[in-house]
């Protein structure tokens, strides 16, 4: 360490670094010149808890992965199981489960971009948004009884179908939402300071996400049109992992992808608004599905006494903080043999020392808020 | 004053007081009168700002302790003073506790400078306005000595941006200054006030001529109040609160206070400045014309020419505010970069159109 250089702990216990992230940074004035994050606070052993467990016992736990979009993970390990198992979900419940999580997608974009203004210095976008987050954790409450760890979908479907009165408010929702997005982008989009301080900023090129594996919105905002929601891929990549491409009912819908150029801040931030806009058109069609088609939701089989035959398999889902994996190997007693969990984040932390080197200090926040880290997901 | 003077001493003489006393103490009681009536600004200040961003966010704000939240600051108070207060480990103990009272006592210094009406300033100096923006930079020095003497490396780092933030903000809001007290010919508050009234309300107010000033001034004000889009200082998303984050109890609170109290003083500032001071915006005041008791509307006047002054201020504030729920914060380079290329020039450009518009038009 040169003479002139200031050590700075960002961490564990920081306004911005969204949980228990520490970063060690060195500083020549106020220029990062070398970051080395330093993770595992959070760590719960959330895989080898599986081992020790039946496979509905793991269920409850997966929600926690995750704590803003326990949906996804459960679906990932659902998944996986019922793959392994061969057990059939039903159209309805698969449309169910694309809306629940396409408005978990919405909750958790919209936690995102009030923290990250929160970061930039910007205090009342953060109310806004959680106002309407609000909205959507009291719908899921109504429906399952929790608002963050859900433990709604089961082996074969779901707990419980939805009622046609719930699916009316969350219609109501989806009618006023727009002009709320609206919003937030009128006050934010086009704000000088918000665009000086996050454009060109922080820029991932197309090859280092690839090297370092980034998925999600911040891999679109570099301009690769990857997402497992979609069938039909453009990745460039051979080696890139494509199985369980168009899951769920998802090849029936109508929706685009949005994507961006340059791979900065600002982009990423733009990924994620019209991602929101996104999940907004799949609910309202999911809505339209559930109304006019009724099934069961449920496979008929023993969730407590299941047994999984001898196999592995790996699912992948596309969650909002990058692409989420679920690998399930068993050796066909009741307990999984191994469960192993690839999360976005985690790629996303890895990234953070390229990315921070010989940048203003400032732009740290406008950097690490843009990639959208959460911490619980990164150490599990 | 003078009048005020003889009562105070004919007072003392009722309880056999000697001259002396009443002189050595009769310049304390207006200072006295001051701070408690800037506590009581500040306290309500508080309060105003928490509501006003409650309302921004559509939150109720404090509305638990007294009516609509009115003791809530009170409270806060109460519980600062009860506090311990912690001298961290390997702190500078003297300039640590010296820190605080050189951030507070200048602020109660400059309060006194601004005449609240025709007859009252406390303190009319010939060079008042000089006087003021002198004082006025000197918290910096304790926001310095703080980040300093804390042994932390969050404050230190928000002490140099303090610092680098009021040294460059302070050069286009004199340049303003200069363009002001070349309209007014005087550097005195008061005359600078006296200068703007005109034959029709309002329209001698140095906004309309200065407009460009008054933008310089508002922005810098801002800058120089640490407040958003300028709090590099305390920015708590990446210094955790700056300068003042090993700062608790009662010291802590000379932070608080002073950086409130100096929101209000620089407003006041602007209000004088710019928008006519304690003048009446219609050009006449509504107790001459509504109480035809001459004496009663006389001593009615004053107040409400304080209060004038409080309502222009007031909206000052409320911009302030309305600034801050805004905007998100600038970066430090784009500080810097922003006060030396874009508002040195354009003051210098307002102070250039100052000097003609004196010259061609006002003088005739």
């Amino acid at each position: 360490m040169t003479k002139n250089r200031l050590k700075i702990n960002i961490g564990p216990q920081h306004p911005s670094t969204h949980g228990v992230l520490r970063l060690v940074l060195e500083l020549e004035g106020e220029i990062i010149k070398s970051c080395e994050p330093v993770i595992g606070y959070l760590h719960r052993g959330m895989e080898k808890m599986a081992e020790n467990r039946t496979y509905l016992q793991y269920l409850p736990i997966v929600d926690r992965i995750d704590y803003l979009s326990g949906f996804f993970n459960s679906f990932a390990y659902c998944n996986a199981v019922e793959n392994l198992a061969q057990i059939e979900v039903s159209k309805r419940s698969q449309y169910i489960r694309v809306l629940t999580m396409e408005m978990n997608r919405l909750s958790s974009h919209l936690l995102w971009l009030g923290t990250f203004l929160l970061d930039m210095g910007a205090t009342s976008p953060l109310f806004y948004t959680f106002r309407d987050r609000e909205v959507i954790l009291s719908l899921f409450e109504e429906l399952t009884g929790q608002r963050l760890m859900y433990n709604y979908y089961t082996f074969g479907g779901l707990r419980h179908d939805v009622s046609d009165d719930w699916l009316d408010k969350v219609g109501d929702f989806v009618k006023i939402m727009p002009k709320k997005i609206q919003d937030y982008e009128d006050i934010i989009t086009n704000n000088p300071i918000f665009t000086t301080r996050t454009k060109n900023i922080g820029v991932l090129s197309k090859n280092s996400t690839l090297q370092y594996s980034i998925t999600g919105p911040n891999l679109r905002a570099t301009g690769i049109r990857v997402d497992y929601r979609n069938s039909k891929q453009e990745t460039g990549n051979k080696e890139h992992n494509s199985h369980g491409l168009g899951y769920l009912v998802y090849p029936e819908l109508d929706f685009e992808i949005p994507t961006a150029k340059t791979g900065d801040s600002f982009d990423r931030y733009k990924v994620r608004v019209e991602e929101m806009k996104v999940c907004l058109k799949l609910i309202s069609q999911c809505i339209d599905w559930l109304k006019s088609n009724t099934g069961e939701i449920i496979s008929p089989i023993k969730q407590h006494l299941l047994k999984v035959p001898e196999g592995e398999f790996i699912s992948n889902v596309e969650a909002p903080r990058g692409v989420c994996s679920c690998y399930v190997k068993s050796d066909g007693s009741g307990n999984p043999y191994r469960v192993k969990w690839r999360t976005g984040s985690f790629y996303a932390v890895q990234i953070l020392p390229k990315l921070l080197e010989n940048t203003f200090y400032p732009d740290l926040m406008a950097i690490f808020g843009s990639l959208d880290v959460i911490l619980p997901e990164v150490d599990r | 004053m003078e009048y005020l003077y003889f009562l105070y001493i004919d007072f003392l003489h009722k309880y056999n007081l000697p001259e002396f006393i009443g002189m050595a103490t009769f310049p304390l009681l207006p200072f006295c009168m001051v701070a408690a009536a800037l506590i009581l600004v500040v306290l309500f200040l508080v309060l105003m700002e928490r509501k006003v961003l409650a309302f921004f966010t559509q939150r109720k704000g404090p509305n638990r302790v007294g009516p609509w939240g009115l003791f809530q600051t009170i409270a806060d108070a109460i519980k600062l003073l009860c506090k311990e207060n912690i001298t961290p480990t390997g702190a500078e103990k003297f300039m640590f506790n010296l820190a605080p009272l050189l951030a507070f006592v200048p602020v109660m210094v400059v309060w006194g400078l601004i005449p609240f009406s025709s007859e009252f300033d406390f303190m009319s100096y010939s060079v008042s306005a000089l006087l003021f923006m002198t004082i006025a930079s000197i918290p910096t020095l304790g926001i310095l000595l703080a980040g300093y003497a804390s042994n932390n490396k969050y404050s230190l780092i928000g002490s140099f941006r303090s610092v680098a933030q009021a040294i460059s903000y302070e050069l286009p809001l004199v340049f303003v200054l200069v363009s002001i007290v070349v309209l007014a010919s005087s550097l005195n508050l008061r005359q600078i006030v006296l200068a703007q009234i005109s034959v029709y309300p309002f329209c001698g107010w140095f906004i309309f001529p200065a407009f460009l000033g008054f933008l310089i001034f508002f922005i810098c004000a801002t800058a120089e109040l640490n407040r958003c889009p300028f709090d590099l200082p305390e920015a708590e998303s990446e210094l955790v609160s700056g300068y003042n984050t090993e700062y608790s109890g009662m010291k802590f609170a000379f932070f608080f206070l002073a950086e409130y109290a100096m929101m209000f003083i620089m407003c006041a500032f602007m209000a004088t400045l710019f928008l006519g001071g304690f003048l009446s915006p219609f050009g006449f005041y509504l107790s001459e014309r509504f109480i035809h008791n001459d004496l009663l509307a006389q001593v009615l006047v004053y107040f409400e020419q304080v209060f004038w002054l409080f309502l222009k201020t007031f909206f000052l504030i409320f911009c302030m505010m309305l600034v801050r729920a805004t905007l998100p914060r600038l970066k430090s380079n784009q500080l810097m970069g922003f006060a030396w290329k874009v508002l040195l020039p354009l003051s210098f450009l307002n102070l250039f159109f100052i000097c003609c518009y004196k010259y061609f038009i006002y003088a005739k």
